[in-house]
């Protein structure tokens, strides 16, 4: 791993024109002073827990909405147990490509790196529940107000020491 | 993300945030960010690259135990 930004990563500039606008006039957030937790437990004792951003919805949950103005801000739970085939893909961006995904859910939930680290000892354990959001969020009052906290108690309760967070 | 982040780590849970798009995480400033080579929707890497995908997660959860905050490291094959 290098420190800074220079990687063979996106570029706003190699996106199409429409999303360099949306990107680039988006009033983005941040929290300062950024938060920082330390985790009680090294990381071959910490349990690790997954929050992606592509949608996920597993079997019997609520769609996302895709027409909700501002975009949807709630989560679903994805209990550990989950068949990765089993997860539907409920998402209003055709900013990423979606190829991806429909070959291997890994490339967006990786669980099963998760579940080899946990074999291999390098991590504790795996969470019992993950996280999966919409994104695409451009009004996110109600994230940060009630969704956001609420996810956080998911794995507050679970005991999830450190959280990988995957945004398409 | 970054406010799911921030959500998460106010209630003590470490976080790292994977990215695909360096100068949108300039602008967020999550917690700890690794950036990585790939393309938007597949922030892990190539499909079926289990490898690949588990050097990119290996990384990026030791990163979760650095506490000068906001970090943003990059990852390399």
């Amino acid at each position: 791993m290098d420190e800074g930004e220079d990687s063979d990563a996106v570029r706003l500039e190699d996106l199409p024109l429409k999303y360099r606008f949306l990107i680039g006039a988006y009033r983005w957030r941040r929290v300062s002073p950024t938060p920082c937790a330390v985790p009680q437990r090294p990381l071959a004792e910490a349990r690790v827990g997954l929050v992606t951003t592509a949608g996920l919805v597993p079997p019997g949950a609520e769609p996302f909405d895709l027409d909700a103005r501002g975009g949807d801000p709630s989560f679903r739970v994805i209990p550990a147990g989950t068949s990765p085939h089993a997860l539907a893909v409920h998402h209003r961006s055709d900013a990423f490509d979606r190829a991806g995904m429909a070959t291997d859910i890994n490339v967006v939930f990786p669980l099963a790196a998760l579940e080899r680290l946990a074999r291999e000892g390098r991590i504790g354990t795996v969470a019992p529940r993950h996280l999966s959001f919409m994104g695409s969020i451009t009004a996110p009052g109600r994230l940060v107000r009630d969704h956001a906290p609420r996810a956080a108690g998911v794995f507050v309760e679970d005991q999830v020491d450190v959280a990988l967070l995957v945004p398409v | 993300m970054s406010l799911v982040a921030a959500a998460l780590e106010s209630r003590g849970v470490a976080t790292v945030t994977l990215s695909s798009l360096p100068e949108v995480s300039a602008r967020v400033q999550a917690p700890r960010t690794l950036v990585v080579p790939f393309g938007l929707g597949t922030p892990v890497g190539p499909p079926l690259e289990a490898d690949t995908q588990l050097r990119v997660v290996g990384s990026a959860l030791e990163l979760a135990y650095e506490i000068g905050v906001p970090l943003v490291r990059t990852w390399s094959p």
